[in-house]
C-alpha cells in the first residue's frame, strides 16, 4: 500500500505531455524585465540606475528585510530602466529592465559541470549563502528560503521533507530536474540537512514518476540520510501540510508551520538551487520552467534567465495555436490566468499552459444541491459549501471560526463541484476579508 | 497578444461532474428495481410510474415558469427521480388522480415551496408518499401481490404486506410461530415474492442499485449502512429478547420501505447531512425511529416518518456536527 | 366522554397560567431599561436599516443619537434634513442642515471607449476580479462592471447599462447612503453633492496612469493635461497624481472645463442641452 495523506484529495486528470522532454536552455532574450518582488514578503531594494552595466549574478536589488529576498540580474547589459512594467494579474510593478549584451557572468561563479559533492560551509554560512542568493520557494510558493531554514529558538527540526510531488497536472519541471539533475539535487538535500542539523531527509515522488523514483533510488545509497518515498497519486499532495501527513503521519497544526512538528519541507528545484548556491556560488537567476499545451506546437522544458517575457517562451514552442482560450502562469489547479504574454518569468514561475477555448470556458452554475462533494474532497476538513455562502453572504466574522484561514486554496472543491460553483473564488476573497479583519483587531 | 484571452481564477480545470449526471446516475441505479416491478405487476406499475414522473417534470416546469417566473431548470433530471421515487413509493393499482395529486404536493408544496432544488428541507417525494397515505389511506394500503395480476390496474389482486401481516397478527393475540405460513420467507422477501410499494420490494433489485451509486460515487456508503446497522442491531435485540414477538433482523431488513428508503430516500442530497458524522448521526436516528414505530407505533410502517423527522434535524446536523479538520488533534504550539 | 372534555379542559388552562407566569417572571427578571427617546427617535427615522449612517441599522443610529452629546458628525442620509430635525426635535435640539447628496459614477469606459483585451470568467462580483487581475481592458483603474454596488445597494437606485456595462444611478432613488461608495473595490464611486436640480458637474474617470498610458487604455480617460485647471474661474479643479478632481464645494457649475476637456472624460448631468456660446454665457452669469 503506497503511503499518501488520509482526508480529501481528487484526481484530475495528469496530462504530463511534456514529461519526456529533456531539459532545453533558453536562447538569450533581447530583454529582461526582472520584478523586484518575486517572493513573498518586501520587495527588494533597487541598487542600480539607469544606464549601469551589469553582469550575470550581480545583485540588482537587495534584500528589504528578513522576510524577502535578493535579485540577481540574470544577464549582462545595460539597465535600460527601473520602471513599473506588468505583472501576470494585469497590475504594474516595480521591475529592472536589463538590455542584454553578450554573456558576461559574475567572475566567482563556478561555470563548470562538475559535480562538487564535499561541503566545507557550516550551517550558519550555508544560510547565510542561501539569503545571499536570493533562493526562494520553487514550488511556487516562493517563500524565501533562508527563513524556512533558520529555525526558531525552542524548536527544533527532526526531519526534512524534500517535495518532488509535482501534484499539479501538466508540469513537468520538477521531474525532468529530478532525472537529470539527481546528484546536483541529492549534494542539496546534505546541504539542507546540515543546515537544519538533521539527519533524516525525506524525498516524497508520486508514483507517476516512476523514473524518477528508480533512477533516484539507484543513487540515494552514496547520499546518509536519505530516503526515496514512492507515493500514491492524489491532488494536492504536494501541499506541505499533505506531504508531511503522508511522509510522516503528522498534521501540522491549524494556524501553525510544519516545524511546529519538527519538518522542514523544501521543493526538489530549491534543493538544486541550493546546490548552485553553496557549491558553484551561483544565485538563482534561472530556474526550468514547462511549457506545454494540448495543441501547443511543442511542449518543452526550458531553463529559462528570470525575466524573460512569457512571449518568448511560448515562441520557442511554436508560438501561441490559433486556438487560445486561456495561458497560464503554473499548474491548472492553482496556477494564475495571464492576461498578457508580455510579463516576466518569475522565480515561481513552474509552468506555462496555454489552454484551447473549450477547456478554458467554465460551464454555467446552477444551485448548490447539498452533495456534500466539496466536503468529503477538501484536503484541509473544511466545508467549502458554507464558505461560500457565508462569503457570498459578507458574513465574513462567521467564516474566521470555519478555520477558512486553513484553507490553501488547493481547488479541489471548485474542482468537483457538481453545480460547477466557483466556491474558490468566494473562499478566497473570504479569506482576504478576515485576513483584514484580523489585521484590524490587531492595531 | 491581439486575441481576447480568458481570465478566471484557479482552479481552470474541472471534473467534468454534474447535477445532471448524478441524478442520471440515481435514476439507472433505480431501473432494477424498476425491471423487477415490471415484471411483478405489470401495466399498473408501468402506468403509475410513468405518470409520477411525467407529472413531477410538468408541475415543476409549469411551477418555474409561470410562478417562479424563472427559467426552467427540468433538465436537471431532479424531477425524474422525484417521480421515480414517488411511484416506488406507492402501489401499483393506485389511482390516476392521487399519483397526481401526490406529484403535487411533491414538487410543489415540498420543493418549489422552498425556492426548489437544493431548498427543501423535506424529501419531496415522501412528502408526497405520506400525504397520499394520510389522505387516501384505503387506496394507499390495498397492495397488489406480485404476479397475479400483470395485466389489471385498478382492479389487480390485492393482499397485505407482511409487516401489515405481523402487526395483524401480533394485535389478534397470535404469536409470529403461529403465524408461520402468512409470513413469506426471507428467500421470497429478498426475491420480492410480497405485497408492498411497487419499487420497494425487490431487495436484490435495490441493492443492485446501491452498487452502481457506490461505484459511480454518487453516493457514500455511510447513510444506507448506519440504517442498517441500527435497525439490524436494534430487532435484533428486541429478537433475542422474545422471539415470538419480535420479527427477526433480517425480515425487519427485508420488509417495507427500509432498502428503499435507505439507499435512495436518505441519501438525497439536499436532505441529509454533509460529512460522514453527521450521515452517521442522521442514519441512527431513523433506524432507531423505523423500529420504534413498527414495533410500538400504529401505523405497521415506519421509514417514511422515519427519514421525515430526521430530515427535520439536518439543518442541525450540519450546523454543530462539523467535519474533523485538518491538525485538529494536536495541540496548536505558541 | 364528558369527563374526558372537562379534564382536557382544565389541564389546559391549568397549563396556559403557569407558563403565563413563568414568562412573566422571566420578562421581570431580564428587564433590560431603554431610553424610550430610542423608540421615538427610530419612529421618525426611515426605516430601511441601510446601514448609511455608519451604525448597524436605524436602531443603531437612534442609540447613538440619544446618547450622543454632540450631533453634528450623525446624518442619516436616506431621510436628509427633515428627518434630522424631526428627530433633533424629539431629543429637543436642533441639527444643521446639508446639502443633498448623491452618488456618482467615476468611470465612462464602455466597451466603446475602452477596448477589452481579455475575457473575465469567474464568480460575478468585483471583489473577487480585483483580487484576481486589474481587469478586463488595459485601465487598472476602471469599472469592471459586475455590478457589486448593484447588489448592495437597498433602494434599486442603482443598475448597470447593458449597453455600456456601466452602473447607472438614478436621480430619484439614490439617497446618498453610500453602500455602493464601500462596496466598490476599484473606489470609483463617490457621494458628491446633487446640485441644484440634481445638476453636476464631475470627472468621470480616476485613472491615475500617465497621459500616453491612459489614452491608449481608454478614450475618454483623464490624461492629466491640466486644461481644466487653468479654465476653471473658481479655482474648483486640482490636478494630482495624472488626475483632475472638481471640488463640489468650489464649482460653480460654468460648464468651462467640460468643453475645454480634450478627451470628455468631464461629465455634465441634467444641464438643459447647449445654447449657442453666447447666451450660454448669459446663463450661466444668471446662475451666479
Amino acid at each position: 500500500m503506497l503511503k499518501t495523506f488520509s482526508k480529501g484529495g481528487v484526481h484530475p486528470p495528469e496530462n504530463k505531455i511534456s514529461a519526456g522532454k529533456s531539459i532545453e536552455i533558453l536562447p538569450l532574450p533581447q530583454k529582461v524585465s526582472i520584478p523586484v518582488s518575486q517572493h513573498i514578503g518586501a520587495p527588494a531594494t533597487v541598487l542600480v540606475v539607469k544606464g549601469d552595466k551589469v553582469k550575470v549574478g550581480q545583485v540588482i536589488a537587495q534584500s528589504a528585510g528578513f522576510v524577502s529576498a535578493n535579485i540577481h540580474s540574470s544577464v549582462s547589459g545595460t539597465v535600460e530602466s527601473i520602471d513599473a512594467v506588468l505583472d501576470s494579474t494585469g497590475y504594474k510593478r516595480q521591475a529592472v529592465t536589463i538590455t542584454v549584451e553578450g554573456d558576461e557572468w559574475i567572475e566567482n561563479i563556478d561555470r563548470s559541470t562538475d559535480l562538487k559533492k564535499d561541503i566545507q560551509l557550516n550551517a550558519q554560512d550555508i544560510i547565510k549563502r542561501i539569503n545571499e542568493s536570493g533562493i526562494v520557494g520553487l514550488g511556487g510558493a516562493t517563500f524565501p528560503s533562508h527563513v524556512k531554514l533558520s529555525v526558531p529558538a525552542g524548536k527544533k527540526a527532526e526531519v526534512l521533507i524534500i517535495n518532488g510531488v509535482e501534484c499539479e497536472p501538466y508540469l513537468t519541471s520538477d521531474h525532468r530536474l529530478m532525472l537529470e539533475k539527481g546528484h546536483e539535487m541529492m549534494v542539496g538535500i546534505q546541504i539542507l540537512m546540515r543546515a537544519l542539523n538533521v539527519e533524516k531527509a525525506l524525498i516524497g515522488i508520486e508514483n507517476n514518476k516512476p523514473d524518477a523514483i528508480k533512477y533516484l533510488k539507484s543513487i540515494v545509497g552514496e547520499y546518509k540520510g536519505v530516503e526515496v518515498h514512492s507515493l500514491k497519486v492524489k491532488y494536492p499532495q504536494g501541499g506541505e501540510k499533505q506531504l508531511i501527513k503522508a511522509l510522516i503521519n503528522r498534521e501540522v497544526p491549524s494556524g501553525g508551520l510544519p516545524i511546529d512538528i519538527g519538518a522542514v519541507v523544501h521543493n526538489v528545484g530549491t534543493a538544486f538551487a541550493v546546490y548552485e548556491a553553496v557549491q558553484k556560488n551561483k544565485p538563482l537567476f534561472e530556474r526550468v520552467v514547462t511549457v506545454t499545451g494540448k495543441n501547443l506546437p511543442k511542449t518543452a522544458n526550458y531553463m529559462v534567465r528570470i525575466g524573460t517575457s512569457v512571449a518568448e517562451l511560448i515562441a520557442a514552442a511554436g508560438g501561441l495555436p490559433e486556438d487560445t482560450g486561456k495561458v497560464v502562469n503554473g499548474g491548472p489547479m492553482m496556477g494564475k490566468a495571464l492576461t498578457s504574454t508580455d510579463v516576466p518569468v518569475t522565480k515561481g514561475t513552474s509552468g506555462i499552459i496555454v489552454f484551447q477555448s473549450k477547456e478554458s470556458k467554465r460551464k454555467a452554475d446552477s444551485v448548490c444541491i447539498r452533495c456534500g462533494k466539496c466536503v468529503s474532497v477538501c484536503p484541509m476538513g473544511l466545508e467549502p459549501y458554507l464558505l461560500n455562502r457565508l462569503s457570498q453572504r459578507m458574513m465574513f466574522e462567521n467564516m474566521e471560526p470555519e478555520h477558512v484561514l486553513d484553507c490553501m486554496e488547493c481547488g479541489s472543491c471548485s474542482f468537483e463541484c457538481p453545480a460547477n460553483l466557483p466556491l474558490l473564488d468566494y473562499i478566497r476573497l473570504g479569506k482576504a476579508e478576515v485576513n483584514k479583519i484580523i489585521r484590524a483587531r490587531k492595531n | 497578444m491581439d486575441k481576447q484571452v480568458i481570465v478566471s481564477p484557479s482552479p481552470h480545470v474541472h471534473s467534468g461532474e454534474s447535477t445532471s449526471r448524478l441524478m442520471f446516475n440515481v435514476v439507472l441505479a433505480l431501473m432494477p428495481a424498476f425491471a423487477v416491478s415490471l415484471y411483478y405487476f405489470g401495466v399498473g406499475a408501468l402506468i403509475v410510474t410513468l405518470l409520477a414522473v411525467g407529472s413531477c417534470v410538468i408541475f415543476e416546469y409549469l411551477i418555474q415558469k409561470f410562478l417562479m417566473k424563472g427559467n426552467p431548470t427540468i433538465t436537471d433530471g431532479s424531477a425524474i427521480v422525484t417521480g421515480l421515487l414517488l411511484a416506488f413509493n406507492v402501489p401499483s393499482n393506485l389511482p390516476w388522480h392521487i399519483v397526481v395529486i401526490g406529484s403535487l404536493v411533491a414538487i410543489g408544496v415540498a420543493k418549489m415551496s422552498f425556492g426548489g432544488l437544493g431548498s427543501n428541507p423535506f424529501n419531496p417525494a415522501l412528502v408526497g408518499r405520506v400525504f397520499m397515505l394520510i389522505s387516501f389511506p384505503v387506496q394507499m394500503t390495498s397492495w397488489p401481490l406480485p404476479v397475479a395480476s400483470r395485466l389489471q390496474y385498478l382492479d389487480a389482486v390485492t393482499g397485505p404486506t407482511p409487516l401489515a401481516i405481523l402487526k395483524e397478527g401480533l394485535k389478534n393475540g397470535e404469536t409470529i410461530s403461529q403465524m408461520g405460513d402468512k409470513i413469506p420467507s426471507h428467500m421470497q422477501m429478498f426475491m420480492g415474492l410480497m405485497g408492498g410499494s411497487l419499487g420497494e420490494i425487490a431487495a436484490f433489485a435495490l441493492l443492485i442499485g446501491f452498487a452502481w451509486l457506490l461505484f459511480t460515487k454518487v453516493i457514500t456508503w455511510h447513510i444506507p449502512v448506519s440504517i442498517f446497522t441500527t435497525i439490524a442491531v436494534f430487532t435484533g435485540i428486541l429478537w433475542m429478547i422474545n422471539p415470538e414477538t419480535n420479527a427477526d433482523p433480517i425480515f425487519h431488513l427485508l420488509t417495507g420501505g427500509v432498502m428503499i428508503g435507505a439507499i435512495f430516500m436518505a441519501t438525497d442530497y439536499v436532505t441529509s447531512p454533509m460529512n460522514p458524522v453527521g450521515m452517521w448521526i442522521f442514519g441512527i436516528g431513523i433506524g432507531l425511529l423505523t423500529v420504534i414505530i413498527r414495533v410500538w407505533g400504529a401505523y405497521p410502517e415506519g421509514v417514511s416518518f422515519a427519514i421525515l423527522i430526521m430530515n427535520a434535524f439536518v439543518p442541525l446536523l450540519n450546523r454543530y456536527v462539523k467535519p474533523k479538520r485538518f491538525g485538529e488533534e494536536v495541540k496548536r504550539n505558541g | 366522554m364528558s369527563s374526558v372534555l372537562l379534564f382536557s379542559i382544565i389541564m389546559l388552562s391549568l397549563l396556559g397560567v403557569v407558563l403565563a407566569v413563568i414568562l412573566y417572571l422571566v420578562a421581570q427578571k431580564f428587564k433590560v431599561f431603554e431610553d424610550p427617546r430610542i423608540d421615538e427617535v427610530e419612529a421618525v427615522l426611515p426605516g430601511a436599516n441601510c446601514g448609511g449612517c455608519g451604525y448597524p441599522g436605524c436602531r443603531g443610529f437612534a442609540d447613538a443619537f440619544v446618547k450622543a452629546e454632540d450631533v453634528s458628525s450623525l446624518f442619516c442620509p436616506v431621510g436628509g434634513n427633515d428627518t434630522m430635525n424631526a428627530a433633533a426635535a424629539v431629543m429637543g435640539k436642533t441639527v444643521e442642515a446639508k446639502d443633498p447628496e448623491i452618488a456618482v459614477v467615476r468611470c465612462s469606459g464602455s466597451p466603446e471607449n475602452r477596448k477589452r483585451i481579455v475575457q473575465y470568467d469567474g464568480a460575478s462580483s468585483c471583489k473577487v476580479a480585483t483580487s484576481l487581475y486589474s481587469g478586463d481592458t488595459g485601465c487598472q483603474y476602471g469599472c469592471l462592471g459586475l455590478g457589486d454596488c448593484v447588489a448592495v445597494c437597498k433602494f434599486d437606485a442603482i443598475y448597470i447599462d447593458p449597453v455600456t456595462l456601466l452602473p447607472v444611478v438614478s436621480d430619484e432613488k439614490c439617497t446618498a447612503c453610500g453602500a455602493c461608495v464601500k462596496a466598490c473595490p476599484k473606489f470609483i464611486i463617490e457621494l458628491r453633492k446633487k446640485g441644484p436640480k440634481s445638476k453636476r458637474i464631475f470627472v468621470s474617470c480616476i485613472n491615475k496612469d500617465k497621459g500616453g498610458v491612459a489614452r491608449k487604455a481608454c478614450q475618454v480617460a483623464c490624461i492629466g493635461c491640466g486644461k481644466c485647471v487653468k479654465v476653471c474661474p473658481h479655482d474648483a479643479i486640482t490636478l494630482e497624481n495624472n488626475l483632475a478632481y472638481i471640488d463640489f464645494n468650489k464649482c460653480k457649475l460654468c460648464r468651462k472645463c467640460v468643453e475645454e476637456c480634450p478627451t470628455s472624460a468631464i461629465l455634465e448631468l441634467n444641464f438643459p442641452p447647449r445654447k449657442p456660446k453666447v447666451e450660454a454665457e448669459a446663463q450661466v452669469e444668471k446662475t451666479e
